[in-house]
This record gives C-alpha cells, structure tokens and sequence, in this order.
C-alpha cells in the first residue's frame, strides 16, 4: 500500500468514527443548550482536551514546525505567545464569561448594554475574525492535499490533476465541517475536537520521542545538528532570521522589522482570549470551577504541544533539511510530514516505515484542520442565529426549536459562503489570515469583553465604539499593509497600494481598540446602568442565575 | 431564588461579603496579569532589540534566548498553578457560601425597608 493510499484509508477512518460519533450526539441533541454548548455537560479535563483541538490549527502544527525548521528560532515565539495567552483567559475572562453568558461572546457584552447595538457588533465580529480564520484552514487545506498526497503538478489522481484535486478538498472539508455542525451541534463538534486532540498529542509525541532518540536524547546535540545543516550556524538558534530583521544602512525598515515583531508578539498574547470560537466553549462546562479546570487542563495540553513543536521543527531542520523542506513547500509547511517520514524509514525500516509515518501524520494533519473549521463554522453560525436572529429581528419571540433550526441553516449558508470563498482565495497567499483573525479579536473584542466585565462606567457606546475601531483599524491597515499589496509576498504582488509599514496591525490597533471604548465610554449621553452592572458582576463572582 | 427586587444585586454587590470577594479576586488576577504581561514583553522586546545578549551561549548549544523562552512555558504553567490553588482556597469557598445565601433568600426580602439604599 502506498503511503497515499494509506493515508486516505486512515483519514476514512477519522471521518467514519467523528461521522458515527456526530450522528450518536445528534440523538442527544434536544434543546438549544444541547446545540449551542453541548448541555453543558462536558467535564473539565473534556472540555481542556476540545479547545486543544479547538485551538491548536494547522497553523499550529505545520505552521510553527515549517517555520523553526526554516527560520529556526523565530517559529518558537509563535509556540510561546500562543501559550501565554492562555493566561488572559484563565485569569481575567473563563470563569466570568461562564458565570454570565449563555451562547455567544455577545451574551457578555450585550448583558448590561442596549441589545441591538452591542450584538450587531459583537456578531460582525465573530463572523469576521471566523471566517478569516476559517478561510486559512481551508486554503491551507487545499495546498495540503496536493503536497500531502503527492500530486505533483502534471500528475494526476483519480483522474484529477492538482488544481482540481485542492478544488475537491475544500470542498469535501467544507461539506464535513457542515455536517459536524449542523447534525451534531456544540456535542457532535466537541468529541470531534477531543478525538483530533488525542490523535495530534499521540502523532507528536511519537515524532518528538523519535527525533530526540535519533540524537540520542541529547538536545545540545540536535540544536547544534540543526543549525550546522542550516548553514546560518549560530544565528539560526537565535531571534532574528525571520522577524525584526536588522537591515543594514536601511535604519527605517530596520526600526519597521523591529515593531512588526513586538506588533505580532502582542497580537498573539491578546487575541486567544478575544477568538469567539474559544470562548464559546467555555459554555460547555456546568459550572465556572469547571471551566477554570479546562483552562488549567487545556494550559498543560497545548504547552506540552508547543514544547513538542521545538523537537518538530528542529528535528526536521537537522534530519530533512532546509533544501528538502522548500524543494517541497516554499513555505515549510511539510516540514513535520516530511520529518515523519524520514523518522519511519529511520526506525520502523525502509520505506514502507516511511510511507507508513508519513500517512499517520498527514491524516492527522487533516484531522486538524477538520475539527478547527468545524469550532469556527458553529460559533459563527450560533452568532448569527442567536445574536442577530432570535435578539435583534425576533426580539426573542422564537421558540428553542426555532432558534435551531436558524443555527443549522446558517452553520449550512456559512460554511457554503466559506467554501466558494476559499476556492476563489486558494491561489492567494493567505497566510497572514490567522494573524488577522488574532489581531482584530485582540483589538475589537477584547477591550470590549474586560471593558464589560470590570469597568463599572462601560457603556452601549463604549461597547460598540471599542468592537468596530478596533475591527476596522485592524483591517484597514492589514489592507494598507506589506502583506497585501507592494512586496513580492503580497497577496496582490503586482500592485501597491501600501503605505502602512508593518504586517501586523496589533501595536496599534489593539491600543486604539481600547481607546474607543474608553472615548466612547466617557463621550457617551447615556450613563452606563449600575444596577445591570451589580447583577453582572454578582453573576459572574458567585455564579448565582448561571446558565 | 424567590424575588428578584430591581435593587437586589446592587444590595448584593455593596455588602461586605462580597466586596471581600471582588478584592480577593482582584488582588491576585491583576498583579498576575501585569507580571505575566511584563515578563513576556521583557522577552518579546529582548528578542527585537538585544540579540546579542539572547544568543549568549549557556552551555553547549544552549542559548539564552531558548532558556528564556522555555522559562514563558515554566511561568505560564506556575501561575496557572498558582491560581488553581488560590482560586481553590480563598475564592470558591466565599462563592459557594455567597452562592446559597442569596439563592436561601438571604438578599431579597429586606425587613427593615428603611435600611434599604436609594
């Protein structure tokens, strides 16, 4: 059997078990609890192991992996601000939002606002940051197939060539990511990220114990076997190759590199805990204790994921090399099925080993990006159908079934919009999507989110004022930026209309995104309502009227 | 929970008990969130502007740059720690305890009207 052929068998597999899990939690599936958060049955560690598989995309996996294997040690700042993050969420939003939200991040934000406005906007939100996110995955997901089945350009599969091969993958993971939501809901969703979890921790664990045994557990030894293959020596295992690169007699663009990387290490700090498809499975808990418990369980998962992504990217640097990676892949982005491979020739023999490895990986690559756009397509789905539907066009006159049966049109209509758009964007360089999708959650939602939860004076003004600055500052100066017009590696590399200097928009957005609100706040007619502010913040400490 | 007076959470909210809770919880997650926050910038603006200082060789290839960057993944897991343990002793118990006192009707029905603020 082919390592193609066995990957496709293996992926099968995942599909038929998440499939036959879906279908089981459909039937279990009632109410609108059950659809939006699962029942709120799941227990903490559940819970921990679905937003790791919630969380960490395949941006994650073969992102941070291509980059160290690249780059070297710029790809570890990823890991560490992805995990640090985390802490945002534990301390300041978890428990809170639990304690006082029902469905959606707009739940919190709209508590002691005026309705309308606050969901409108929050809903906006969501669905922006979601499906920028959503259409990475995807993307992604098309050039993946190509590399990860071995299509190469003139050769064909099934009778299709590459292009219409990335054409069908979108597809067939658009049409699983609507199924997982729309029969299974927050349930089906949550055992697919829990499965995928699982799969992700075992396939890097396997791959990071076999590149330490190649060195014989020696780490000195596989970092010095890494930067000597690179050929940059030193400097690969220190910052700098890749972010805040220092141009010589070029002091601006010098100064620019610089707070582009500050810029995108504040992104990555701020914007987990602002990412709605995160929040929103802080709902499938029954109690804030509980989702304290998922949060300290998720901080272990995916900080022993991240550590394993030094042994990745490294082990791939020193076993595969940088030629071998960008021969296949400019971007690296096979760098950890490529290591998997040259791993299974190494220590199961021969080709079949390897054929065998690198099936495993790249199935579980797929399973990756399948449970990640299935978080993504729920939360914006629930968004628009709780949000705008039942609040803002029903005013709440809507029954449970009613509400559901929006959920799953819309889960249907977003993921079909999500998948025309993905064919039309496959042939663009989308990889600065994630970073958007970080940088306006940090900039819009969550100024708006711990503006709510402890500023007794937030208003309706200051809400909405905080979501759209911060979301509009943070795309209107991606769109004037490097990443999309005016440098070879723009999304448009034949136009410039560029002026904004760095790639990432967060050292400024986020703090102008703070800014609105507060100017909102205190520029707004309409005093903020102490009483709605004493029910939250009761609420949200004792847990006393929780959902 | 029986009635619910518009005043109730702002009685609630103002009663020493759970203005203890508020500053407990206060003062621990916002000392933590701006060391945590200091601590990562420290190593974000290291990383931009003293490289020299982060490629220092500690041992055989073993940088200072990689040692800092795996002690973000040593404080981020002790503060968690931290927290759970805090959380566990001075926060849960003071919830729990407001928790059913309100539910018990312990807020709602105030039998000296005059005591009840504006």
């Amino acid at each position: 059997m082919s390592a193609r052929t066995l990957t496709i068998v293996l992926f099968v597999v995942f599909v038929l078990i998440t499939l036959a899990i879906t279908i089981w939690a459909s039937r279990q599936t009632k109410t609108a609890t059950d659809f939006y958060a699962g029942g709120r049955s799941f227990s903490g560690f559940s819970n921990g192991l679905a937003i790791g598989g919630d969380y960490m995309s395949a941006a994650s996996f073969l992102g941070i992996a291509g980059i160290i294997a690249l780059s070297g040690y710029d790809g570890f700042l990823y890991s560490i601000g992805f995990l640090v993050a985390w802490l945002v969420a534990l301390l300041l939003v978890a428990e809170l939002l639990r304690n006082s939200g029902k469905y959606t991040m707009a739940d919190v934000l709209a508590f002691r606002m005026r309705q309308t406005p606050v969901r409108v906007a929050a809903s906006i939100s969501t669905i922006v940051v979601s499906i920028f996110y959503l259409l990475a995955q995807m993307v992604g997901a098309g050039a993946l197939v190509a590399l990860l089945l071995g299509i190469k350009p003139g050769a064909h599969f099934l009778g299709m060539d590459a292009d219409t091969a990335k054409i069908a993958t979108i597809i067939f993971i658009g049409i699983l990511m609507i199924v997982y939501v729309t029969v299974g809901g927050m349930k089906g969703t949550t055992y697919v990220q829990i499965v995928k979890a699982f799969l992700l921790m075992v396939g890097a664990a396997l791959m990071t114990v076999l590149v330490l045994a190649a060195f014989k557990f020696d780490l000195s030894g596989l970092l010095g076997e890494a930067a000597a293959k690179s050929g940059k020596g030193a400097a690969f295992l220190e910052p700098g190759l890749r972010y805040g690169k220092e141009v010589a007699g070029d002091a601006a663009q010098t100064f620019y590199n610089k707070m582009d990387l500050l810029s995108l290490g504040i992104a990555l700090v701020l914007g987990t805990a602002g990412l709605p498809h995160i929040l929103i499975r802080f709902y499938t808990v029954p109690n804030s204790k509980a989702a304290r418990k998922s949060v300290l369980w998720a901080i272990g998962i995916i900080g022993t994921f991240y550590l394993m992504t030094l042994a990745l990217g490294f082990g791939a640097a020193a076993l595969v090399g940088g030629e071998a990676i960008t021969a296949q892949d400019k971007g690296g982005n096979t760098a950890a099925p490529q290591l998997a491979q040259v791993l299974g020739e190494r220590f199961l023999g021969g080709t079949t080993g390897g054929a065998a490895m690198l099936a495993i990986i790249a199935a579980v690559a797929f399973a990756t990006i399948l449970a990640v756009v299935a978080g993504l397509t729920l939360a914006s789905s629930s968004s628009l159908a709780h949000d705008i539907y039942a609040s803002v066009i029903r005013k709440g006159q809507v029954s449970e079934g009613g509400e559901v049966r929006v959920a799953r049109i819309s889960a249907f209509a977003i993921g079909a919009v999500a998948i025309v758009l993905a064919i039309y964007a496959q042939s663009l360089n989308v990889a600065f999507l994630v970073a958007l999708a970080f940088a306006v959650a940090a900039s819009g939602n969550l100024p708006a989110i711990l503006y709510s939860l402890f500023w007794k004076r937030f208003t309706t003004a200051g809400a909405t004022a905080a979501i759209y600055g911060g979301l509009i500052t943070a795309v209107v100066l991606v769109f004037f930026s490097p990443v999309v017009s005016g440098s070879p590696t723009a999304m448009f590399p034949n136009s410039d209309w560029q002026w904004f200097p760095l790639s990432n928009p967060g050292i400024i957005s986020i703090p102008v995104g703070f800014l609105c609100g507060w100017l909102g706040t205190v520029l707004s007619r309409e005093p903020a309502d102490p009483q709605k502010y004493a029910e939250l913040e009761v609420r949200s400490l004792t847990g006393v009227g929780a959902h | 929970m029986s009635t619910d007076a518009p005043d109730r959470y702002e009685r609630i909210a103002e009663s020493p008990e759970f203005a203890g809770l508020r500053r407990s919880l206060r003062r621990f997650v916002f000392p933590m969130t701006i060391a945590f926050f200091s601590w990562y910038a420290l190593y974000v603006i290291l990383s931009a502007y003293a490289r020299d200082f982060m490629g220092t060789i500690l041992f055989g290839n073993i940088n200072v740059a990689l040692v800092f960057g795996l002690l973000q993944f040593v404080t981020t897991f002790l503060i968690a720690w931290l927290y759970a343990r805090y959380a566990d002793r001075k926060l849960d118990p003071v919830a729990e305890d407001l928790n059913a006192r309100i539910q018990a009707g312990e807020f709602d029905a105030d039998p000296q009207p005059e005591e009840v603020k504006a």
